[in-house]
């Protein structure tokens, strides 16, 4: 079958998906891909040519020097000056030259005429002959050489050990891990008791508070900022604690996170077979046991689609963290530390790369091990079943 | 004792009553059969039984205690719902013993318990899979057996066989009605189908509207309906209700149809029929008493002739409905396979008016029960 009788089995929408599917998933992961392979590279490498050049050898102009009059040796009618122009260091010679506006005059490994019955020939691997029908008169410092030198490619663990060690992000990234873990799992927790209240108990007013609830998701967080700071500087003054603390911006995340947590909870608690919950009534469950030994197990699905929703943007959180924790090093979340980081180290992007592959590792981390729920929670609610 | 009883109790939603003053006196170890058509109440008093829904009026009492305000779970009850209801998450082992995990029974004695109500199921091979790895029928057994495990007084079944296929059913009916004489428990039963309350019950409870219709033995429930509800829902096809006046001829009555006399031969209550004389009244007569040739134990004179023109023959293997017009009216037979009647084709038919049934086309009751109107029938 011609790939044209195939293409057009297949169709032109499905086509058109597959390949916007395609495109997407490119744009994607082409940036973080580049920001995983540079934060591996050297960072000599890194500044002269791209990440995506990272696997074959990069090629750079170099200067060198032959050696002087003192390894000059006559061999017959000539004299002979040879020795290794890369000195030990790594990479391989593709070119060479002897004027700095040419510096890839000559192939490796062909003899250059240079007039006067000079020559000089470099190999490869540096090894050099230099010729002279007469003696050289140059001064003792030797005659400089341009080289085109490839290097082959380095990839280095070096990065990371001076970004986790040395700039401060291993501690922020501990900070984020102490501010992200708590500030999903209480918010979760609230939200999956307060959603089972509002879908399977009657009590007076629970449609008028579900729908407080989720009048709630509109409110902005910008909004609420600095007012709440204020509440916490009075009640911190208050007890005479500091306002600033893990505990604080664990409530203050709680807070924005909780309407969308219980709307989004109980839209498929709600959707939960009632009669599952009538038999265990019968079969004389209250509602605290119904709630874990029931609820709890079937709603995984949407509290592990909530929980990554909540932990990447608690994670990836800068503004409340700012407001909320402060800028101490101790203090410091890992999107600050970033941020801090731009501004003083900017210039380096081994550093900066190998520290935004630290920041979005959890991330990764958290959606390719939740991300079979996170579909199907996402569903919760419009499909029967879930 | 689980003695049940049901005094004028009510369900209402709001404005909405869907149960209106019911009064049900049910026996320790009876096998009671709630039936009647898609929201009459019947399920709903079942879920007030059970303890889901509240009681809006009247008392409930089961032993000698009244339980309006007794949550479900300290009401020694076990409920077998209609879609199963299993714990998707839980093993069938754990499905059956988690009743007995929430009371805290000591694990030997759930072992124990479990594997005997998983071997009267045979359903002992399953007890580690999930309910999804399961069937339909199977599905019914565990939660037949989630039930039994718990031992309770009162087994309420909310229209447990209706989603099993037809084959499956018929097995199912048979084991419930074996398990209900092995358990020596009450049992309540809601469902739409005529014949498994037929088949099951010792005794059928009729509803319509939130009304109890009637309460009998299946068999009395077919001999002498109280009125023109429950003859037109036990039995099937349906009683044909025809119009008639009642005339006095001789010594005895007669139905006059459409011109045409039908005795009202002496089994039948002559001083009840006498009252009506001259009136209208509806005349029911089942499907299964027409007849081709005159059967033996039928006197004579209990015989009226008709003849229809057939509309329809449905054969069923064993006997054949004919869809039949009798003086305009359309009416349905139940006779032999050996009737070879055509579309199209006048048939003459014998009918045996000793089975006769008469209703007053007002109250809709039968003129030969002595049964109180039931409230909510257009009167």
């Amino acid at each position: 079958m011609s790939i044209g009788k195939r293409l057009a089995r297949i169709g032109l929408p499905r086509l058109i998906i597959n390949l916007t599917v395609f495109v997407v998933v490119a744009l994607w992961v082409m940036p973080t891909l580049g920001i995983f392979v540079s934060s591996f590279r050297d960072k000599d490498q890194l500044t002269v040519s791209g990440w995506w050049t990272a696997f074959s050898s990069s090629e750079r102009n170099e200067a060198g020097r032959l050696g002087g009059l003192d390894l000059m040796k006559q061999e017959g009618p000539i004299y002979v000056i040879s020795g290794n122009v890369l000195e030990g260091r790594g990479g391989a010679v593709n070119a060479f030259g002897t004027k700095a506006v040419a510096p890839r005059a000559y192939k490796a490994g062909t003899e250059a005429d240079l007039g006067d019955g000079i020559k000089l020939s470099i190999n490869s691997d540096g090894a050099y002959r230099y010729t002279s029908t007469a003696p050289f008169t140059d001064d003792n410092t030797g005659r400089r050489v341009y080289l085109a030198v490839a290097t082959p490619p380095v990839f280095t663990m070096v990065n990371y050990k001076n970004v986790l060690t040395g700039e401060g992000i291993g501690q922020s990234f501990v900070n984020s891990l102490t501010v992200a873990i708590p500030a999903t799992v209480i918010p979760i927790l609230v939200a999956a008791f307060a959603a089972y209240a509002l879908s399977w108990m009657s009590f007076k007013g629970r449609t008028l508070l579900l729908a407080a609830v989720v009048g709630l998701i509109v409110v902005p967080l910008q909004m609420s900022l600095i007012p709440l700071l204020r509440l916490y500087n009075d009640v911190g003054t208050f007890l005479g604690v500091p306002s600033k603390t893990y505990a604080g911006i664990w409530l203050a995340h709680t807070a924005f996170g909780l309407p969308l947590a219980i709307y989004l909870l109980r839209n498929y608690i709600v959707g939960l077979p009632k009669e599952i919950i009538e038999s265990a009534r019968v079969d004389g469950a209250g509602d605290f046991e119904i709630f874990t030994k029931i609820v709890l197990p079937l709603s995984f699905p949407a509290l592990a689609s909530f929980a990554i929703f909540q932990f990447l943007w608690v994670w990836n959180d800068l503004l409340v963290a700012m407001v909320f924790l402060g800028t101490e090093k101790d203090k410091l979340v890992l999107t600050g530390a970033l941020n801090a980081l731009l501004g003083s180290r900017g210039g380096n992007w081994e550093i900066l790369s190998a520290s935004a592959f630290v920041s979005i590792l959890v991330p990764l981390l958290v959606f390719f091990s939740l991300q079979r729920y996170l579909v199907r929670g996402l569903l919760a609610g419009s499909v029967k079943g879930g | 004792m689980a003695s049940i009883s049901l005094r004028k109790l009510n369900k209402t939603y709001g404005a909405l009553t869907v149960v209106h003053d019911i009064d049900l006196e049910i026996a320790d170890k009876e096998f009671i059969i709630l039936v009647g058509p898609s929201g009459c109440g019947k399920s709903t008093t079942l879920r007030m039984i059970a303890g889901l829904e509240e009681v809006s009026g009247g008392d409930l009492v089961i032993g000698d205690e009244v339980v309006n305000d007794v949550p479900s779970k300290d009401r020694d009850i076990a409920m077998v719902f209609q879609n199963y209801a299993l714990y998707p998450h839980m093993t069938v082992y754990k499905n059956m013993a988690f009743g007995l995990m929430l009371r805290k029974a000591p694990r030997d004695e759930i072992d124990r318990k479990v594997m005997e109500a998983a071997k009267i199921l045979d359903i002992e091979h399953l007890l580690n899979r999930k309910p999804k790895a399961l069937s339909g029928g199977q599905r019914q057994r565990v939660a037949l057996g989630r039930a039994m495990v718990r031992n309770p007084e009162v087994f309420l079944l909310d229209e447990p066989l209706s989603n099993l296929d037809a084959k499956l059913r018929g097995t199912m009916r048979a084991e419930i009605a074996k398990l209900h004489k092995r358990l020596g428990a009450t049992f309540i039963y809601v469902t739409h189908d005529q014949v498994e309350a037929m088949t099951m019950a010792d005794r059928i409870v009729v509803m319509k509207d939130g009304h109890i219709q009637q309460v009998d033995t299946p068999q009395n429930l077919y001999d002498r309906p109280v009125n023109m509800f429950v003859a037109g829902f036990i039995g099937a096809p349906q009683m044909n209700m025809l119009p008639v006046t009642i005339l006095r001829d001789g010594q005895g009555f007669v139905a006059r149809f459409e011109g045409q006399n039908l005795p009202m031969p002496g089994n039948l209550d002559q001083s009840r029929i006498a009252a009506y004389e001259g009136r209208e009244a509806v005349l029911g007569i089942r499907p299964e008493n027409f007849h081709e040739v005159a059967p033996d134990d039928i006197p004579a004179e209990a015989l009226a002739q008709m003849s229809a023109v057939v509309e329809l023959t449905e054969p069923m293997g064993s006997e054949v409905h004919l869809g039949l017009t009798w003086a305009g009216r359309p009416i349905t037979a139940k006779v032999s396979p050996r009737c070879k009647a055509a579309e199209g084709e006048t048939l003459n038919l014998l009918v045996d008016m000793s089975a006769a049934h008469l209703f007053d086309p007002k109250s809709e009751l039968s003129l030969f029960s002595d049964a109180p109107q039931p409230r909510g029938i257009a009167a």
